[in-house]
């Protein structure tokens, strides 16, 4: 068991240390740009709306309000065909 | 910021965001498979030309999956932050398949990524095949759980709505996974970039032939190509056919405005060419169109699979849009009276509200729509997107046979191959018409008559929207940049770099 997680670790290891220039470059680009959707975009500008409930229920009455309060105040009374 | 809604900023950052994974996902999908073909054909011959050729087409697929990986990501977060009554409502329906596209597609073709790239002469050859064939699976894999979670959108089936959560609950899993539409739009779709690969690769190729260089490589990459192209658009051709009659059945306001046709008759012809009427509008009696070449019966044939199969126009689906829009605000209504009715205790009335909700639900949608024309999604952009998508979808086969032919000849006129190159921009512009077709053509709706994006979205300010889309064209410009710096480089080196 041992010797198979030493050998997958000496594969990895040996692939990314002998990675050619491009490889390196692509890997720089894939973490930085992990780095800005994580840590930057996800945290200050997109949280979850429904994150700020600590529970379900809370987060059911929300959306529940959400629906129905909108048909109420986008729909006039009256029902305008053509 | 008033000229752009709340509801229009969020469409337009989705429809970036997608339209901007879209890039990168088509070459993956295909690349994947044409890496596997040769090499299957370096395992079986033994020919170390082979061998040359997928390590070569293997680089340009890492920078496309470096560059495009994570970019659909951004589309959930999207989901949280704009679309979290969207979010909500869909309840495991839509989670469950990108749950399981995450955990087992993802982990699947990461892991034999590695051995791909990193396995060439420490595992035996035929292990190595084996994890090239499953990192094709395993991409394509990924775009299955997708699009069937987008199919489930246009085509809402195998869930019950649970008014004490207000969620969709998946009541049938084999309904939601092989639903008609979802299967029918996985192979178009797949298939679709397979077909954008193989005009990749032939239009590599072009430049290379162009510059006179790398010709036996070009010639050899080239043939399996056009007949992987070839195939694959056959495909995508008959399941087109397919989704114009699933949509004339489901969803006929998209034909409609795929068509232009305000008017429902018989016998329909399609409109081949043409220019729509800009005052047109379901209020006015004027002229669909400024200009039209129409193929007859062919649009009935299309929709009915008769030649004189009745086709209704938009203002024949706009008919009963008082009825619908009645029917939804009653639905509505009955949700916010069984909440209040199961607050208070008084569980007689809300078993008669949720009776009410129930026999009322499939209209739900239709209480958030002000006026009819609210139900039509933008004809110009529909009826455009789809003429470029099947102009340049026939340019293609006889591009893929003329290709062949002429790589059968092994001589390409100067003007062919400049042609092949512009094909790249061409088969992108095709492959995004497509999926304008299918998304913008369905709005007003997220969920097919359920829910329209004006309930959909959350309660933001449409100034924070506004901010996060010029922060993702900026990130996304930069990326862009960066892969077509990395490809051209590639390109420019050649195959002839390649150990």
């Amino acid at each position: 068991m041992k010797k198979t997680f030493e050998n997958i670790w000496n594969f990895y290891y040996e692939g990314f240390t002998t990675m050619s220039q491009t490889g390196k470059i692509l890997w720089f680009i894939i973490f930085v740009k992990l780095f800005i959707m994580f840590a930057i975009l996800k945290v200050f500008f997109f949280p979850s709306e429904l994150s700020r409930y600590d529970n379900d229920e809370q987060k059911t009455a929300a959306v529940i309000h959400n629906l129905t309060e909108r048909v109420i105040e986008t729909t006039p009374p009256s029902l305008n065909s053509n | 910021m008033d000229f752009l809604s709340l509801t229009d900023a969020s469409r337009l950052q989705f429809a970036m965001t997608a339209m901007f994974h879209w890039i990168f996902v088509p070459l993956t999908l295909g690349l994947g498979f044409i890496i596997a073909f040769m090499e299957t054909i370096y395992v079986k011959t033994g020919d170390e030309f082979w061998k040359r050729a997928t390590k070569y087409w293997m680089k340009l697929f890492a920078v496309n999956f470096a560059i495009g990986v994570a970019t659909g990501i951004i589309l959930e977060f999207e989901f949280g932050t704009n679309w979290s009554n969207y979010s909500w409502f869909v309840g495991d329906i839509f989670g469950a398949p990108l749950a399981i596209e995450g955990i087992f597609a993802f982990f699947m073709e990461s892991t034999f990524f590695a051995i791909m790239y990193f396995g060439w002469d420490k595992v035996s050859k035929k292990a190595h095949l084996v994890s090239t064939w499953l990192t094709a699976f395993g991409t394509n894999l990924s775009a299955v759980w997708i699009l069937i979670a987008n199919a489930w959108m246009q085509y809402p089936v195998g869930m019950k709505f649970n008014l004490d959560t207000a969620r969709n609950e998946m009541v049938d899993f084999w309904a939601v996974v092989s639903s008609p539409v979802a299967i029918n739009k996985i192979i178009h779709t797949v298939a679709n970039g397979y077909t954008l690969a193989s005009v990749v690769v032939i239009g590599v190729c072009g430049w290379y032939l162009l510059k006179k260089r790398n010709f036996d490589f070009s010639i050899k990459s080239m043939k399996v190509a056009s007949i992987f192209g070839l195939i694959s658009l056959l495909v995508v051709i008959a399941t087109g056919d397919k989704s114009a009659y699933q949509v004339a059945q489901i969803q006929p306001m998209k034909l409609a405005a795929m068509e232009g046709l305000y008017e429902g008759r018989e016998c329909a012809p399609l409109v081949a060419i043409g220019i729509l009427n800009p005052d047109k509008n379901i209020h006015n009696e004027e002229p669909p169109y400024l200009f039209e070449f129409s193929i007859p019966y062919a649009l009935s044939y299309l929709a009915g699979h008769e030649l004189n199969a009745f086709v209704p126009g938009i203002n024949d689906l706009l008919k009963d849009f008082p009825e619908k829009q009645a029917k939804g605000k009653l639905a509505i209504k009955s949700l916010q009276a069984y909440t209040e009715a199961k607050n208070t205790g008084d569980t007689a009335n809300a078993a008669i509200h949720k009776t009410t909700l129930e026999e009322n639900f499939k209209y739900f949608g239709y209480g958030y729509l002000e006026k009819p024309e609210d139900a039509v999604p933008n004809v110009p952009i529909v009826f455009y997107a789809f003429r470029i998508m099947v102009i340049l979808g026939s340019f293609f086969i006889v591009f893929f046979l003329i290709n062949l032919w002429l790589t059968k000849k092994q001589q390409y006129p100067q003007w062919w191959l400049m042609l092949t190159i512009l094909s790249i921009p061409l088969i992108y512009i095709c492959s995004q018409s497509g999926w304008i077709v299918a998304e913008v053509g369905r709005q007003p709706w997220t969920i097919q008559d359920l829910l329209p994006v004006n309930a959909a979205i959350s309660g933001n300010e449409a100034s924070n929207v506004i901010t996060t889309i010029i922060l993702f064209f900026s990130l996304f410009t930069v990326l862009l940049i960066a892969e077509l710096k990395i490809m051209f480089k590639i390109i420019k080196q050649g195959p002839e770099t390649i150990e």
